[in-house]
């Protein structure tokens, strides 16, 4: 088992390599850079632009070398903990992300908690209830959760929080606390907070996958080894969580690969719509105005999150179903 | 009837299922009931509701079905005399102390009756766990001890072990130990040997009777097979679409059949006494009308020239086992190995061997579906011979309609998006024959020719019983007017009564058309009834090979001879002999005697011929007097 975790790390290494050659191929692809956005943003407003020292800030960064060269100093800076300069924020890219990367995780995480608390007894009710009232109204439900395009959520729940709890609408801590080292009274406003965002990104997901468990199970169920802890006289709740619901949690621990990216890039609408103080706008922005060691660092963020979170997925597959652990890839 | 006697009694039951268009009666009205220490058996085909009991002595009935009537167990341990199952609540506390631990069942499907990520010993000493109050500690030591009972070589090691790590064989001993551990009253086998092969089966049959004797515990043995019922029953209960047809002692039941239906099944299973040319018998016979048939042609002439000479075929599957740091170990099997033989014009040639023996693997070769490593195989056609392997063109393309395949599963072999007129005039199509006129007319004659109705024609394949899909399948392979069919296991997925159905269709056609069977299959009482000669595969060589009749008679390979004594008869005088049985298989080398063994020398072995084409494969130093038992 260690010798494959050693191995599975190992094979990230060129994983992420051949990533970051991608992302700095596909940010390179648009014409011009920065400066050139930059001046021509300021000639649309009338100014006048100061040619030398664009050229010599240009030189400072690197920007008048090859591509190939800048790939690799800015990998090399990377390996250093030097993500390099936001030219928007004018400050390092590890100031500008700062808080907000730590954020992201949380929001994530606790979404993450979210979806599989309330995901799991639904499709579990609504597997061993098949085509019952309870099942089909959960089914609704979750059918509704899917539909309604999460800003809009996002917008409903803000207005009923403000005027329900009074919360301030937005963000994600009150905001004297915005550039405030850690403490207390903060993380009690983060928490206040949070619950918002959780709900609104979990939505869709917990729909999916209380519809994506139901399937699973109901698959389960059929199979002739459920009918054999009955047979022993197991009480038919522990047979369902002990035989056909740890088949039916492969799926859920392959989902881990997909679900840490996709909750943290895909919900950049909705941390726009609340002013969420997490990576997700900032992502766009900085891709709009070709910032590009800012973006750059941010999808090296989202692949390496990526391929951690498919590495853990292996990992506990390979726990939790002795098959995949024992046979290992022997194929006839 | 005594009904304190009796350890379970089933009184007036009914069972029907609730589905669209009105409810299903399953079980009508049935009376049995079960001795105490004594095997009852429950014989009925497939639909007759004989699973359906088993399951409702179990409570664990589907939730849709509808049960009235009573059945009253009558527990040993239980002084308050019997109590009726049906009337407690549904997964209550009063059934969930039953099950398991007074009624103990084994399922039919060792393979998936199993949870694949639980050990066995986790699975099995689960039983103890849930009705009784030992510690982890004793409930391991009760476990391991009875894996030891039930025959596992190193109950230990079975313990930390997980089921697809396990041959099918130690799966059922696995099963049988989970039903056994809490030494109930009743075992219930639901087909505990179906999905087994011969001799794997014959060892779990001697294990289930001497368990039984040995706890002196009832046991309700359900089965379509008869040779089964003779050699392991006490009583014998005939149901029939979910009716009781016939019940009583087995010596009764089996000396004087009653019923007509029983009698009818009794003459319908193929046995090794028949003489040559004796018809089995079918429930329900089908004539064959080859009248208008393509490619109808005179009964075939002396059978004497080669249709399809294989030599010396060779293949090897390798399969990858990596280790956990990309280590990998390539280990090749030998799935073919060598194998020659003829198929003469007009024969049948039978080929048998346990699972994995490598015989569905050359019939995939013939088909070219496989391509050997080594070795050839020559078709002799009306236009000369054909090298199979190495066929282009034209040359593939004839040889496409000259050999032709019938499959095992008459269910998952027809696509049930065509049907019967597509599917039959499919081959015609993609052979550019006729147009579509005529094909319509060889459709038309094919249905015919397998006595189906020709109001048929535009039905998909789901609207037909097995038996009648399988008459499509070989319909399909007929369409094209072939020389050699190849029927891989072409009744084992079907009833006793629609198998000889099947086998007597498939002789009529051979007579009439003058065909050649490669007949494949793992029941040797089948192959003797179709084949002229039979060939014996094990571990992918051909063991042994001789005209149906010595084979039967005079086998000398020990691989045939303990195959042949794995075969339960339904008949009472002739039993099986438990004792010749060898614990590890048929195929381990190390019981055969050393003329049959290579022993590490690959190149030791030879076919030696016996002469009046008998061939055995042995040591080449052998004499030929001494190979003979």
């Amino acid at each position: 088992m260690l010798r494959y975790i050693i191995w599975r790390i190992a094979v990230m290494i060129p994983t992420l390599l051949l990533i970051s050659a991608l992302i700095f191929i596909i940010i390179e692809l648009p014409p011009g850079d920065y400066f050139e956005s930059y001046a021509a943003e300021l000639r649309a407003m009338g100014e006048g632009v100061d040619m030398d020292r664009l050229e010599a800030l240009r030189a400072e960064y690197d920007f008048d070398k090859p591509p190939v060269v800048r790939y690799f100093l800015w990998l090399a800076g990377m390996l250093q903990g030097d993500f390099g300069y936001s030219f928007e924020y004018q400050l390092p890219v590890s100031d500008v992300v700062g808080d907000r990367l730590w954020l992201t995780v949380l929001v994530s995480f606790v979404t993450i908690v979210f979806t599989w608390v309330i995901a799991f007894p639904i499709g579990m009710y609504s597997a061993t209830h098949q085509y019952s009232w309870g099942d089909y109204g959960l089914t609704f439900l979750g059918l509704i959760g899917i539909a309604i395009p999460n800003f809009m959520l996002a917008l409903i729940l803000m207005y009923f929080a403000n005027i329900w709890f009074g919360s301030s609408i937005g963000g994600l801590m009150d905001r004297q606390y915005l550039d405030e080292p850690m403490s207390w009274a903060k993380a009690k406003s983060i928490l206040e907070h949070i619950w918002i965002p959780v709900i609104i990104i979990g939505t869709a997901g917990t729909a999916g996958m209380i519809r994506r468990l139901r399937a699973n199970l109901l698959d389960e169920l059929q199979k002739q080894y459920v009918m054999t802890p009955r047979a022993k006289g197991l009480h038919p709740f522990k047979t369902l969580v002990k035989y056909p619901m740890r088949m039916a949690l492969n799926f859920f621990m392959s989902d881990i690969g997909s679900i840490l990216p996709a909750i943290i890039s895909g919900a950049e609408i909705t941390a726009i719509v609340l002013s969420l103080e997490t990576t997700g706008p900032m992502l766009i922005k900085a891709l709009q105005s070709q910032d590009m060691y800012l973006a750059g660092s941010f999808l090296m963020f989202l692949a390496f999150l990526t391929v951690i979170g498919v590495l853990i997925s292996d990992l506990a597959l390979a726990l939790l179903d002795p098959r995949i652990r024992l046979q290992g890839g022997s194929t006839k | 009837m005594n009904s304190g006697a009796d350890l379970l009694r089933i009184e007036d039951l009914g069972i029907s299922f609730a589905i669209v268009g009105g409810p299903v009666h399953a079980v009508k009205r049935a009376n049995l009931r079960i001795l105490p220490g004594k095997v009852t058996a429950l014989v009925g085909e497939s639909g007759s509701g004989k699973s359906v009991i088993s399951q409702a002595v179990m409570g664990i009935l589907p939730q849709s079905a509808r049960v009235r009537g009573r059945i009253l167990f009558n527990d040993p341990e239980n002084s308050n005399g019997p109590v009726d199952i049906l009337q407690m609540p549904r997964d209550g506390h009063e059934i969930r102390a039953v099950r398991g631990s007074r009624i103990g069942k084994i399922f039919q499907e060792p393979m998936t009756s199993l949870s694949p990520l639980h050990t066995i010993g986790d699975q099995v000493g689960e039983v103890l766990k849930i009705h009784t109050e030992m510690s982890g500690a004793e409930i391991k030591d009760r476990t391991i001890e009875m894996l030891g009972l039930v025959g596992f070589p190193d109950p230990r090691r079975a313990y930390d072990m997980y089921p697809f790590e396990l041959s099918g064989g130690l799966r059922q001993r696995a099963m049988i130990a989970m039903a056994l551990i809490c030494r109930p009253a009743l075992l219930i086998a639901d087909e505990p040997t179906t999905a087994l092969d011969v001799t794997i089966q014959a060892q779990i049959l001697q294990l289930l009777r001497d368990l039984q004797s040995k706890l002196n515990m009832a046991m309700l043995l359900i089965t379509h097979d008869l040779g089964v019922v003779a050699n392991v029953a006490d009583e014998v209960v005939v149901i029939y679409h979910g009716e009781i047809m016939e019940a009583g002692p087995v010596e009764a039941i089996f000396r004087r059949p009653g019923h007509p239906y029983l009698k009818g099944l009794m003459a319908a299973v193929p046995h090794f006494d028949m003489k040559p040319g004796e018809r089995l018998k079918a429930l329900r016979e089908v004539p064959v009308n080859v009248e208008n048939l393509l490619g109808k042609r005179k009964p075939a002439k002396a059978a004497s020239d080669t249709l399809l000479s294989v030599t010396g075929i060779s293949k090897s599957f390798t399969t990858r086992k990596s280790g956990w740091f990309g280590k990998h170990a390539q280990i090749a099997v030998r799935a073919v190995d060598d194998v020659s033989f003829d198929i003469k014009r007009g024969e049948c040639l039978g080929l048998v061997g346990e699972s994995g023996c490598g015989k569905t693997t050359v019939s995939k070769i013939l088909m070219r579906a496989v391509t050997p490593d080594a070795g050839s195989v020559i078709y002799n056609g009306d236009q000369g011979p054909i090298d199979i392997l190495s066929a282009q063109g034209e040359a593939l393309r004839t040889l496409r309609t000259k050999i032709q395949m019938v499959f095992q599963d008459p269910v998952s072999s027809l696509s049930p998006r065509l049907t019967v007129q597509n599917i039959l005039s499919e081959p015609l199509e993609i052979h550019d024959r006729g147009d579509a006129r005529s094909r319509l007319e060889t459709v038309r004659s094919l249905l015919q020719a397998i006595g189906l109705d020709q109001r048929s024609i535009n039905r998909y394949p789901h609207s037909f019983s097995g038996g009648q899909r399988q008459r499509i399948g070989i319909a399909r392979a007929l369409a094209l007017g072939p020389d050699l069919l190849i029927c891989d296991e072409p009744v084992s997925a079907l009833d006793v009564s629609v198998q000889a159905q099947i086998l007597n269709l498939l002789k009529d056609l051979q007579k009439e058309l003058g065909l050649t069977y490669l007949f494949i299959s793992h029941n040797l009482a089948v192959v003797d009834y179709m084949a002229d000669r039979i060939a014996v595969m094990c571990g992918g060589r051909i063991v042994e090979l001789a005209p149906r009749e010595t084979l039967m008679k005079r086998p000398v390979h020990p691989y045939t001879r303990s195959l042949l004594a794995a075969v339960p008869f339904p008949d009472l005088d002739r039993p099986l002999d438990f004792k010749t049985l060898h614990a590890s298989g048929a195929s381990d080398t190390s019981a055969w005697s050393s003329q049959f063994r290579e022993d590490g020398d690959e190149d030791a072995l030879s076919p030696t011929d016996l002469g009046g084409g008998h061939v055995v494969l042995a040591r080449r130093t052998a004499d030929v007097r001494e190979l003979r038992p």
